[in-house]
């Protein structure tokens, strides 16, 4: 693969094997470390941004590494980052604004 | 007048070649799942406007009782687990996020093995992939039913009546909204999870026959795991916003 030109096929393999557990661990890690916030920190502000921040960094090892977009050219991945990052900001932004309609219905 | 021929400095967008560095296939399905992220992210922001549109409860969860009167809190929700009696908040979705994130990685070793030409590897991990699948979508159904019928007495509606369970027009848990926006946004996901494992079926019944062996490539598993990887995106973004927001 793209990521290890200097290893020999078999050592590549294994190396992408590797890689891909670790990558899978750091997801369960986030996951885990997610549960126990939801239940240690008291519902607000604070602990949404946390989640939101932690699902947004798993999003991106979901999409780097599973995806494979690390390693596609540089247009490729802006062309799918950029649209995206400006979902992210409008969801937040609604999230936040959303309670204006009862605040001043 | 004599013409002499001037090469022309050929630019990547001169036609001949892909400027983005991959197949028409890859592309067409990146560009195919960005629309689909915005069909889910219109979902997940009308979610987060109509949800917070309607009042909070304030106390602690130890306190907390259905009402329509305010929007639910997702741990007293989804607290049941199938064939044990009792209250485990959120755990089950919990085991239902971590098959989706199981089967994605499985995906991934596929495609990994697609890499070295390695069809029994290919097969093997596309299997658990579609195993994986399928158990999901049992896991969503049994949510959906217990979800459906509820539990307990019920709780007032507006017009005085206990009502138990959940449709599209009342629930026992909250506002006529909260199942509304449940059986919208998991149902969407979880149809793009069924069609998901159809098209893996397929894919893996070509690997089986060495369609892709006789190509000389495996990339179409490649293209079917983006989209694998896509419907276990959506699910992350869904458990953040629905179960733990």
């Amino acid at each position: 693969m793209a990521h290890h030109p200097n290893l020999s096929p078999e050592e590549a393999h294994k190396a992408n094997v590797r890689n891909i557990w670790k990558v899978t661990a750091i997801l369960a890690g986030i996951t885990f470390f997610e549960f126990t916030l939801a239940f240690m920190i008291a519902p607000g502000m604070a602990r949404n941004a946390i989640f939101i921040i932690l699902t947004i960094v798993k999003a991106f090892y979901i999409v780097a590494e599973f995806m494979h977009l690390r390693s596609e050219a540089k247009s490729l991945i802006y062309a799918i980052i950029f649209p995206l990052a400006f979902v992210v900001w409008f969801i937040i932004a609604l999230l936040s604004e959303g309670s204006f309609i009862i605040d001043y219905k | 007048m004599s013409t002499v021929a001037v090469p022309k400095k050929r630019s990547i967008w001169d036609g001949g070649e892909s400027p983005l560095k991959v197949s028409y296939g890859k592309l067409m399905m990146w560009f195919f799942l960005l629309s689909d992220a915005f069909t889910f992210s219109a979902l997940l922001i009308t979610y987060g406007m109509i949800r917070y549109m309607h009042p909070t409860f304030v106390g602690r969860p130890a306190e907390f009782t259905f009402s329509i009167e305010y929007w639910p809190i997702p741990e007293r929700v989804y607290e049941a687990l199938p064939f044990i009696t009792g209250h485990y908040p959120l755990i089950f979705v919990g085991i239902m996020t971590f098959i989706l994130i199981l089967s994605s990685v499985t995906m991934v070793l596929a495609v990994e093995a697609g890499h070295r030409m390695d069809q029994r590897d290919v097969e093997k991990w596309m299997l658990w992939t579609i195993v994986g699948g399928i158990a999901f979508l049992g896991c969503q159904a049994w949510e959906w039913n217990h979800f459906i019928h509820g539990e307990g007495a019920g709780t007032k509606m507006v017009d005085g009546s206990l009502f138990t369970g959940a449709n599209l027009f009342q629930n026992q848990y909250g506002p006529p909204a909260f199942a509304d926006l449940f059986f919208f946004i998991t149902g969407f996901h979880g149809f793009h999870v069924f069609s998901g494992v159809v098209i893996n079926i397929i894919i893996f019944y070509q690997v089986v026959m060495g369609i892709m062996a006789k190509r000389g490539h495996y990339e179409m598993v490649e293209k079917v795991g983006l989209y694998w990887h896509f419907v276990d995106l959506v699910w992350v973004f869904v458990f953040t916003f629905f179960y733990l927001i």
